[in-house]
């Protein structure tokens, strides 16, 4: 095992963070306090309680996973996108490393810096609404999952990207939609019974579904079914990264 | 000796179908200087990129120390510096950690008073806390000649190194690179200027077209392809060679007032004692004489084009 080099590009990766710090951390902060006076204040007003939970509370999971989500992608794409566009990757293809080392080095970054951007997310939601959580083992699992898992979807776009378009192309046709309709700001049964079955279809509300639960003990499926639905795609993304880097593809010709 | 560098049979096809390089196999000895010299396009960077594990291969195989690069990449790669033709670097990372995070991707631990000497005889100290996209293109060259040596490879592959590159950092370069060999390190080096590989070079290899057309020495390569010349200036110009002089295959140059004779000096007879004694017979008087060498330039462009 290369120790250093893991070493190396999880500092390097964590440091540019660091250098931009006011982008990285500060913005979701802001964006979520935002959401809160528009959602939770405003509208909230209006809607009272969801499930015996008022809603400024019950949009909190979905906040948080809204942003844990677009900051994963984001942060864990541009990671590896940038080097290939620049051809500094040149140097971690001729290094004495292997995809897994990688792997922990880049992605490990990016779901570390999203865990970060969650916790701060977390505390600041706690100074609008008062905040329980039923199940913080359960939720900190989903926390870790949801962060380590959508590191490595971005990965991989960013290794499919072979511009800035595509770059932005999946977080905004595919992840935004599914996160809005994931149920972040309302239940499932709230919906036309239609589009209920159509929602079923939709990841992101088993994720959403499933860390709300560790909160309030209110969920749309079960929670199980939550947890084995994250781990699958965390297996999915797996085997896909696995194979990108066996084959070469779009890193070696 | 054994080989540091086996590289046997290796041919390259592009996704586009374009064959960049067809069947090589070279050795390449530990602690040599070796040149790959070949136009544009002959495949020199496909070659070292294949080596250092850029790019796959479409069949045959490169053993480093023994090592096969696919195989056990790690032990592999781990011996290799590699010095792009590009000036690949990243934008805002400080000179200092550049190079300290390609020591640490080779499996090193850090080494701060080993990159201070590094630094210092790449003439970088100064720059050391500089942003790589404040650098000039040569300090860029210098910055990336310092990551590939970060790791203390004791193989170093130079693509390219002279490309735009001012007359001193040329100097610095070559005297760095005469240093590296002394201890030991073995140098690979491409260009497609050959007074470079001429001056600095032990073997040389020419490329063209993806296809090794040949490797040796410097000095039998020219011994071997070099022929001298024998540039005998006359008084009057003429304008037919006499009969006489059939034997020697001159050529009439300089508007005939030149003769060249072009021979072998391996031979045991050159036949220049006899030539200027047919000459006086012919009553043709002289006027100067000298000689020349062909230089690699030469030999390329005749390799090239034959
Ligand atoms: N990624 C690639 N895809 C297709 N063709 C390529 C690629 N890279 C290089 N080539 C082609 O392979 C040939 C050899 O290129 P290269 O190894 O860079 O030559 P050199 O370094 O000797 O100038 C060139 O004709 C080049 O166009
Ligand atoms: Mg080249």
């Amino acid at each position: 095992m290369n120790i250093q080099a893991i070493k190396v590009i999880y500092k390097y990766e964590m440091l540019r963070a660091w250098k931009t710090l006011l982008q990285s951390f500060a913005s979701p902060v802001i964006s979520t306090i935002l959401y809160f006076v528009v959602f939770g204040s405003a509208i909230g007003g209006r809607i009272e309680q969801v499930e015996g939970v008022s809603y400024g509370a019950f949009i909190v999971p979905g906040l948080i996973m809204l942003a844990l989500l677009t900051h994963s992608i984001a942060n864990a794409s541009f990671g590896i996108f940038f080097p290939k566009f620049t051809g500094t990757i040149y140097e971690i293809l001729s290094a004495p490393i292997s995809f897994i080392e990688i792997l922990i080095g880049y992605v490990g970054a990016a779901a570390t810096k999203s865990f970060i951007i969650g916790i701060v997310i977390l505390a600041t939601a706690g100074f609008f609404v008062p905040l329980e959580i039923a199940h913080p083992v359960w939720m900190l699992t989903f926390l870790v999952l949801t962060c380590i898992s959508f590191s490595l979807f971005g990965f991989i776009i960013g290794l499919w990207a072979v511009d800035f378009e595509k770059l932005q192309l999946v977080p905004l046709l595919v992840i935004t939609p599914l996160v809005f309709l994931g149920g972040s700001f309302y239940t499932i049964d709230m919906l036309p019974p239609a589009w209920q079955t159509v929602t079923l279809f939709n990841p992101v509300v088993y994720l959403i579904s499933g860390f709300r639960w560790s909160f309030f003990e209110v969920s749309d499926v079960s929670v199980w079914i939550s947890l084995g639905v994250v781990s699958s795609f965390l297996m999915l993304c797996l085997v896909t990264v696995w194979w990108m880097f066996k084959t070469g593809y779009r890193l070696k010709h | 000796m054994k080989p540091i560098i086996s590289i046997s049979h290796l041919s390259k096809t592009y996704a586009g179908g374009f064959t960049a390089l067809n069947n090589i196999s070279l050795d390449i000895t530990e602690g040599e200087i070796l040149a790959l010299l070949g136009p544009n396009g002959a495949g020199k960077t496909t070659l070292i990129s294949i080596i250092c594990g850029i790019v796959n291969a479409t069949s045959g195989s490169v053993s480093v120390a023994g090592y096969d690069s696919n195989k056990h990449y790690r032990a592999a790669r781990a011996l290799i510096g590699l010095v792009p033709q590009e000036l690949t670097l990243g934008a805002f990372d400080t000179v200092w950690n550049t190079l300290c995070f390609s020591r640490g991707l080779f499996g090193k631990k850090s080494n701060p008073a080993y990159i201070e000497q590094l630094l210092k005889d790449l003439s970088l100290w100064e720059k050391k806390n500089s942003l790589l996209m404040t650098l000039s293109g040569g300090m860029k060259r210098r910055v990336l000649i310092g990551k590939a040596l970060s790791h203390e490879p004791s193989i170093l592959f130079l693509d390219e190194p002279t490309a735009g590159v001012d007359v001193e950092l040329r100097k610095d370069m070559w005297a760095l690179v005469r240093k590296l060999r002394k201890s030991g390190v073995t140098i690979i080096l491409t260009t497609h200027y050959i007074e470079e590989a001429e001056e600095i070079a032990d073997r040389v290899g020419i490329i063209n077209k993806g296809e090794l057309l040949v490797v040796d020495d410097k000095l039998a390569l020219m011994h071997k392809l070099g022929k001298r010349q024998l540039m005998i200036d006359l008084e009057q110009s003429i304008s037919l060679i006499p009969e006489s002089l059939l034997d020697w295959e001159l050529e009439l140059s300089n508007k005939g007032k030149s003769l060249i004779y072009t021979y072998d000096p391996r031979n045991e007879r050159t036949g220049i004692a006899e030539l200027l004694r047919a000459i006086d017979v012919a009553k043709l008087s002289l006027r100067d004489v000298n000689t020349s060498q062909t230089s690699l330039e030469d030999i390329f462009i005749n390799l090239v084009n034959q």
